[in-house]
């Protein structure tokens, strides 16, 4: 058995030991162990990786393991990580860590809402593990459905239709993707030798460029559908909002990020002369979302849709930075991935929290947090400012790279969209101070809101565990930046 | 002749044995409380049967073919019809059924002998033979419940149905055999080698009557007040094995006898199939009725493996036999759960279903875990079967119908996801669910095979791989 495939038999353990369970506690139990067992892991993979590639191991994907599965159509279940894939892990599994604390009092049906989570994060797990198209695609439509049970049962507001929204237009998403799949292995021979899903072989394969042409967009849209790419960002806003707080986070921390990783591991790496040739359709509405979403959060009054809206523009930022099609650009956007899934898990956690003490979201009805629940309030700011790219936290370190990286074309289509990118920091920053004073500061209006408590020991666990996370990043960004960097040597094609 | 040419026909055989050993306990014992375990037993016996190792090849100058994948079509309508034999205990103990549910069972059997012939058939007479023995009883079975209005007109419906498209078949099959002067699948593939307008012509009509079977748009008009009408064990006997059994032997014909027409019938289906898959889906989702819902629902999976027929490769072969299979599981559990809470409670609403989770987890579980089976999310066999399906039709570059029907798989998902969301979400008014229900043991059994299919049949490649190694085409 392989090290890698442990991130997907814990989860399965975990689904087991769920199913004795008689109560919420023995529930927690269960939870609180198997996601610490998985967060220990993914640091030891960490440190194997660090490790291995310091002993000079130059292969491009390290710990692989390979079963052929279906020899008739030559799919393997095949596994091995890069530097990206590790910190993708690494993110995953702290917010699968938190995200077990900030649900710590889930009503009703625990035991079926934590089954329903652990079910979402295997699918997660697997995704960044694959080096297989298809199990790639089998992983990544396992993390889509739970979606829909996990909305629909223990959401709130306007959850079904948010619900059955989200699920469709991601499955419809997937529709793209797998035909853009089908594409690209009926073109994995190009060659000559056997057709194949494996991502490294299919990477050393020159797909002809009309097929390019044709199977980049849709694998690429496939993916930007969960990645909330305009025009298709819609399921987002209304998805988030409505989900419960854990999903929100396990959502928008890890699940958007999946859109980002397999447009690069797969739209971008495998079919380098499309990107080239159609980057600049996909820049402009990629850089729509970055300047729209800000926007759309200026306007909302929920706290959920303002940060899911920050979420479309931060999201967008990523796959605009990957569109970029250089180093630095792509090495900010894989660090914006991380620092964003952090900070929105965060954001998304103390909102559940100030949500289930006041039981409004509505910015409007809330003021003088800071007076009742400074814990909870003290780290809303530093989540904002994280947000809005305060130095010294984690995004500040990813825009400055996507920037930087962005600006280094010198043509002028590429620098003006940067500089219009850049204008998102600026909104970034109103709609961030702006709730930030709106609900912490001033005099508390609704008396009832007096006696209100702070936070207790779980939520602690899960909100200083991202804060450290989110700050470590920023303080040490250096090695986060080498380990993504020392992957991206293989891509000559895309970054020429 | 020798006796070898009967020896090959063992599933046959053995299958008569049971049918007549159930015909003398049906007539001559006293008391019939054995009746559905010796049934099941007898026909479990049988199923293993199937699936010794035994000679293949042609009996009777190639009138009979039973070669591996025909012996392989049929070890899965076997376990077809056992999913269903198991299911049936709980509607056939009900009081209007009771005293003639050796008719049923005998019936049923005398249905899959045609089925077997039609599998079998390697000529045009022996295989009407068998669609015809496939078809009367059938028709019998649907009326079963003779007291209740909607099942006999279902038994006319289908009754009517049957007979005007095997008018349609025979006068295609007369006019082949005008132009050829032979019923042999052999020897016409030999003679039909340049498509003439006659012989597309002929080609067209035979296979309207296999369409009518498989209940493909536009073929489809009795298929909804058919299924709503029959008592819904038989609903799911004729949703799954007798459509399975259709396709393959559409499959059949169409590699067989046109082999040199790929380009006619590829023209032809690529139609069929996107109005299939296309007004399926539409149609499903205005449904309120289950069994109307799980009507169209089968007319547009018809769809699915039509499209894995239509690139007539081994691959496509392969695909199809193993989308009837995940299809045969996962529709049988569905209607498991529809067949007992309709037994028992006559409700067949999907909104009776609201809050079903709360008061029958299990069922419900079941039926989630069919639904998703159904509409391809993993870690279903749905998926797999899917999946393949799309790789057939990708590997003969159909990339624009593939697209068509990828996003048909999003709109069924949708209605799949309504009868989730009626059972785990439930609707705003608190409506009372259905009472918790007490399965008996056979449905029990029978959900634990279907859900086993469902799990294991994606996991384990080795079915597809069997399938994949004895399937055979016409193209690459």
């Amino acid at each position: 058995m392989d090290f890698l495939s442990l991130f997907v038999i814990v989860p399965v353990l975990m689904l087991v030991a769920f199913l004795p369970c008689k109560n919420i506690k023995q529930v927690r139990t269960v939870a609180v162990i198997g996601s610490s067992v998985l967060l220990i892991l993914s640091f030891v993979l960490l440190f194997m990786f660090l490790a291995e590639r310091n002993a000079g191991n130059t292969a491009e994907m390290l710990f692989t393991a390979d079963y052929l599965w279906y020899p008739a159509l030559n799919i393997h279940y095949s596994v091995g990580v890069d530097g990206i894939s590790v910190v993708m892990l690494l993110l995953s599994s702290i917010i699968v860590f938190t995200g077990t604390f900030a649900s710590w009092n889930i009503n009703p049906l625990p035991k079926d809402f934590f089954m329903w989570l652990i079910l979402l994060s295997i699918g997660v797990f697997g995704f960044f593990i694959s080096i297989d198209l298809f199990t790639m695609l089998l992983f990544y439509e396992v993390a889509l459905i739970p979606m829909y049970l996990l909305i629909g049962l223990w959401g709130t507001g306007r959850k079904e239709y948010s619900a059955m929204k989200l699920t469709l237009m991601l499955m419809g998403g997937s529709a793209f993707l797998i035909l853009g799949i089908l594409g690209i292995y009926f073109n994995s021979a190009a060659d000559g030798g056997a057709l194949t899903f494996n991502l490294l072989e299919i990477g050393k394969v020159h797909i002809p460029i009309e097929m390019q042409r044709i199977f980049f967009p849709l694998t690429f849209v496939g993916f930007g559908v969960l990645g909330a790419m305009f025009p298709f960002h819609t399921w987002s806003p209304d998805g988030h909002a409505s989900a419960p707080t854990a999903v929100s986070m396990l959502h928008a921390g890890v699940l958007m990020k999946l859109g980002g990783y397999g447009c690069f591991r797969i739209a971008l790496s495998l079919m380098p002369d499309a990107a080239h040739e159609q980057a600049w359709i996909f820049l402009l509405l990629t850089g729509i979302s970055v300047v729209y979403g800000a926007f759309g959060a200026i306007h909302q009054t929920d706290l959920k849709y303002i940060n899911a809206y920050s979420s479309v523009s931060h999201c967008g930022l990523v796959l605009f930075a990957l569109l970029m099609l250089n180093e630095t650009a792509t090495t900010g956007a894989i660090m914006q991935m991380l620092s964003h899934g952090l900070m929105t898990a965060l954001f998304f956690a103390l909102i559940g929290m100030i949500y289930g003490r006041t039981h409004t979201r509505d910015i409007r009805e809330m003021q003088g947090l800071m007076r009742i629940m400074p814990f909870l309030s003290v780290c809303y700011v530093i989540a904002g400012l994280a947000s809005l790219g305060l130095p010294g936290l984690s995004g500040f370190v990813a825009e400055m790279t996507i920037f930087v990286g962005s600006f280094a074309h010198d043509d002028l289509f590429h620098r003006i969209l940067t500089i219009v990118a850049v204008s998102s920091i600026v909104i970034t920053a109103v709609y961030i101070l702006r709730v930030v004073g709106k609900i912490l500061y001033g005099e508390v209006q609704d008396k009832h809101h007096l006696e209100l408590t702070d936070a207790v020991w779980y939520e602690k666990v899960s909100v200083v565990g991202l804060i450290v996370c989110v700050a470590a990043m920023g303080c040490f960004p250096g090695w986060i930046s080498d380990i993504i960097r020392g992957s991206l040597g293989g891509l000559t094609a895309l970054f020429n | 002749m020798d006796l070898t040419n009967y020896l090959l026909m063992r599933q046959e055989i053995s299958l008569m044995v049971v049918f007549l050993i159930l015909i003398i306990y049906d007539l001559f014992a006293t008391d019939k409380k054995f009746f559905q375990p010796v049934a099941c037993g007898l026909f479990a016996l049988h199923t293993v049967i199937g699936f010794l190792p035994w000679y293949v090849g042609e009996s009777f100058s190639g009138m009979y073919v039973s070669g591996d994948i025909e012996v392989a079509v049929k070890n899965i309508l076997n376990i077809g019809v056992l999913i269903v034999f198991l299911q049936a205990n709980s509607w056939l103990v009900k009081d209007g059924t009771l005293e003639k549910r050796g008719e049923y069972y005998l019936l049923t059997l005398s249905t899959l002998l045609g089925m077997y012939l039609m599998v079998s058939a390697g000529n045009f007479m022996l295989f009407y033979i068998g669609l015809e023995t496939a078809s009367l009883p059938m028709a019998a079975l649907i009326a079963f419940d003779k007291y209740t209005h909607n099942s006999a007109e279902a038994g006319a419906k289908y009754m009517f149905n049957a007979v005007f498209s095997s008018a349609i078949m025979l006068f295609g099959i007369s006019l082949l055999y005008g132009t050829v002067g032979t019923l042999y699948f052999t020897d016409m593939v030999a003679a039909l080698t340049n498509p003439t307008a006659l012989t597309v012509m002929a080609m067209v009509f035979t296979l309207a009557g296999l369409f009518f079977k498989i209940s493909l748009v536009p073929f489809h008009f009795w298929t909804a007040d058919t299924y709503e009408g029959a008592p819904t064990n038989v609903t799911a006997y004729l949703s799954t094995i007798s459509k399975g059994a259709a396709v393959f032997t559409l499959m059949s014909i169409l590699y067989r006898v046109f082999g040199n027409f790929v380009t006619e019938w590829q023209a032809v289906l690529w139609w069929l199939v996107l109005i299939s898959i296309t007004i399926g889906n539409l149609f499903a989702m205005r449904q309120k009725n289950i069994k109307r819902f799980l009507a169209f629902s089968s007319i547009s999976q018809a769809g699915y493996i039509v499209l894995a027929i239509m690139s007539g490769s081994a691959w496509g072969m392969s695909s199809t036999v193993y989308y009837i299979l995940v299809y045969a599981v996962s529709n049988l559990a569905a209607f498991g759960v529809v067949n007992i809470i309709d037994s028992r409670t006559g409700k067949v609403k999907i909104s009776d279903y609201n809050n079903l989770y709360q008061t029958n987890p299990k069922l419900a579980l079941v039926m989630m875990i069919a639904m998703f089976s159904l509409g391809g999310i993993p870690p279903t066999a749905g998926f797999f079967s899917k999946f393949f399906v799309f790789t057939a039709a990708g590997q003969q570059g159909e990339y624009v119908l593939l697209f068509l029907a990828l996003v048909n798989t999003v709109i069924s998902l949708y209605y799949y996801l309504l009868v989730v969301k009626a059972m785990f979400i439930g609707d705003k008014e608190g409506t009372p669910a259905i009472e918790p229900i007490r399965s008996d043991i056979y449905l029990k059994l029978s959900f634990v095979i279907c859900l086993a299919g469902i799990f294991v049949l994606g996991f384990t490649s080795g079915i597809y791989g069997y399938l994949e190694s004895i399937s055979f085409g016409i193209l690459k």
